[in-house]
């Protein structure tokens, strides 16, 4: 005869109550509202038409979304690409120790700390070919640039300026994980006989691996939904060449009132970026990891 | 494979002005070829600096490092030619066992199937043949301290082997294998192996000549049976032994030793003139004796601990107190009990300033 059986008591499950009622408020009903408004045409706030999945379908076959989405893919890519290998050099190039890495540390994280509408308004006068630095310079080297009238020139632009706002988060996050190497590893690979390369490949690379996963979600988060500085740079032009996702998106539900596009267009977005996690975060996890089937001959 | 000739101090700050500024004081010392060696002594003695010397890792501040005669102060660990195998696994995590074992030779252009041959060679030794298409990264800290340990075997032709550590981080009981496994490999291999560690019995076991280092200095270079019976300092005798040497404070007098308000006769043919020494005498060589028997002293038990294969000791006259190894056949006093101890006898050693004088 068990006597140890403990007693039953669901009570506990109210304690759960809190927790349930602030997430309900600050992700759950907002979450279902856009749901709602997804599957309704609402005409006025008395007239309302239930459509089931026909603003999905429609905004889904949207060209200027498929070009927006075009768009936005190709630059978080770039983002990545430019951004991910130039913090790892900024990371290796920083000083290890001394007043010289606080210093460097202070400077790098600099641009960190700026609003990003501030830093859109920094490049728009940056760029400007009147009294912008850059801008006059390019002027006087003689290229015709111009960011809002050529839209190669903007998206290069917006780029650059995210690259300028966001490498040092890589190169921070890289260097972070540089420093969490003990000595002994660079020890015994000079005594290997490994070269710098070598050091790099084998040793500092793959102990970076888990901060590098971290900069390549946040920064392709990030990119994914930047909205503020391309919106105060180019306002989304020329024409709608720096027209990203968000930016689409905000026309729709605030610019034409569209609201049942914009709650499904949300929707999908945001599916969008948990399947683009997802991928990455896995391809990320398994790469360099997996066992070799070969053999080593 | 070479002869390793020291001669230098070191000094982590600039313009060391005191003793307590060196990480190491001036010493000469002199490895030879083949040998197997350990640096024996407490954590921060300067055991690891030393052997970071004479890896190439620090460069002394003062004095030279030569290889064979030739001086190689200035030279790289890899001009040195060095293995060194580190306190804790540093293993490739992207490798195999086997890329890990290549690496050193990958690196200095060995054509592969020698590679191969060799690699095979150093896995069989440490038994680790049937990992060698695993990932490194995957095996338990032991497994990845032995491609450590490997990796520092696997060239034939190095100068010498450090060790620094090496087996903090193995389960006692494997520690006591691998150790084992390193006696074997030095025998096979013939290299130079020099072994640092805080631990007596790893020193004891592994090395044939163990130098016993403290505050930066290398206070004794001897065998196991050296170290023992005849400590050349007082801290070598603390050090080595469990528990350590017993020492008394007293002076020599034409009657005999004075100790603790007694006195001891003291044994023949010892050279002392009068003045004051420290006696030191192990608890081994401790044992008990009949009342007013000869070297020997009358005291008061004050604590006696049953360790299992023997018992320990300990008794107090005045502000002395002695430690006895005794069998644990023997009838024992209790405790509050007087006896009388022996602790002069030919292992008996005298101390004037800390060397040993006779």
């Amino acid at each position: 005869m068990s006597t140890t059986t403990k007693p039953v008591n669901q009570k506990a499950w109210f304690l759960i109550l809190p927790v349930l009622i602030c997430v309900a408020f600050s992700a759950i009903v907002p979450l279902m509202v856009v749901v709602n408004y997804s599957v309704q045409d609402i005409i006025s706030p008395e007239r309302r038409v239930f459509v089931g999945t026909e603003w999905f379908a429609a905004i889904m076959r949207d060209e200027e979304l498929h070009g927006a989405l075009l768009r936005q893919i190709t630059y978080s890519f770039a983002v990545l690409a430019v951004e991910l290998p130039l913090g790892i050099l900024l990371a290796l190039a920083m000083p290890a120790q001394g007043w010289k890495s606080s210093a460097v540390l202070v400077i790098v994280s600099l641009s960190l700390l700026i609003p990003w509408n501030v830093v859109g308004t920094i490049w728009q006068i940056f760029g400007r070919t009147d009294i912008g630095l850059m801008g006059a310079a390019l002027q006087g080297m003689g290229i015709e640039y111009s960011y809002t009238g050529n839209a190669l020139h903007a998206w290069l632009t917006v780029l650059l300026m995210d690259v300028w706002h966001w490498t040092p988060l890589v190169a921070l996050l890289g260097y972070a994980g540089l420093r969490s190497i003990p000595d002994a590893y660079y020890q015994a690979a000079s005594i290997d006989g490994a070269s710098k390369l070598d050091v790099f490949r084998y040793v500092q690379l793959p102990k970076m691996r888990g901060v590098l996963v971290i900069a390549v979600l946040l920064r392709f988060m990030d990119s994914f939904m930047i909205y503020t500085e391309p919106f105060v740079l180019t306002g989304g032009g020329p024409g709608n060449s720096t027209t990203f996702l968000s930016q689409f998106l905000t026309q729709k539900a605030v610019g034409q009132f569209d609201l049942g596009p914009a709650a499904a267009f949300s929707l999908i977005y945001f599916l969008i970026i948990l399947l683009m996690c997802f991928i990455l975060y896995n391809w990320m996890q398994r790469v360099g990891t997996q066992s070799k089937e070969a053999g080593h001959e | 494979m070479a002869r390793i000739e020291l001669d230098l101090a070191h000094a982590y700050r600039a313009n060391p002005q005191q003793d307590s500024d060196y990480a190491l004081l001036p010493l000469k010392m002199t490895f030879d070829d083949g040998g197997a060696y350990a640096l024996l002594g407490p954590s921060g003695c300067g055991k690891t600096t030393l052997l970071n010397i004479m890896s190439g890792l620090v460069t002394p501040s003062q004095g030279s490092v030569r290889f064979d005669g030739k001086d190689v102060t200035g030279f790289t660990p890899q001009q040195r030619n060095i293995a060194q195998v580190f306190q804790f696994p540093v293993i490739y995590d992207t490798m195999t066992v086997a890329e890990n074992l290549a690496f050193p030779l990958r690196n200095r252009k060995m054509p592969a199937d020698q590679i191969k041959q060799r690699v095979g060679v150093i896995a069989e030794m440490l038994e680790m043949s049937g990992q060698l298409n695993q990932r490194a990264s995957n095996l338990a800290a032991d497994a990845k301290q032995k491609i450590s340990l490997g990796r520092g075997l696997v060239r034939p032709d190095v100068s010498a082997v450090l060790f620094d550590e090496p087996l903090t981080v193995i389960d006692p009981h494997l520690k006591w294998q691998l150790r084992r496994k390193l006696k074997q490999i030095h025998h096979e291999l013939k290299l130079t192996l020099i072994y640092v560690t805080h631990d007596q019995v790893e020193a004891l076991t592994f090395a044939d000549q163990v130098v016993v280092m403290t505050r930066g200095r290398a206070v004794q270079v001897g065998s196991a049976a050296d170290l023992f019976e005849r400590p050349s300092h007082t801290f070598v005798g603390h050090f080595i032994g469990s528990p350590g040497m017993n020492f008394l404070p007293g002076s020599m007098t034409a009657a005999g030793f004075h100790t603790a308000g007694a006195t001891v006769a003291a044994p023949a043919g010892r050279d002392l003139s009068d003045g004051d020494y420290k006696l030191g005498v192990r608890p081994e060589y401790v044992s008990l004796a009949d009342a007013n028997a000869e070297g020997a002293l009358p005291m008061e038990v004050s604590q006696v601990q049953d360790v299992g294969t023997h018992v320990i000791l300990s008794a107090r006259r005045e502000s002395v107190t002695l430690k006895a190894r005794l069998s644990a056949n023997t009838h024992l006093p209790a405790v509050g009990d007087s006896v009388w101890l022996r602790v002069m006898g030919e292992h008996t050693c005298f101390y004037k300033n800390e060397e040993i004088v006779a």
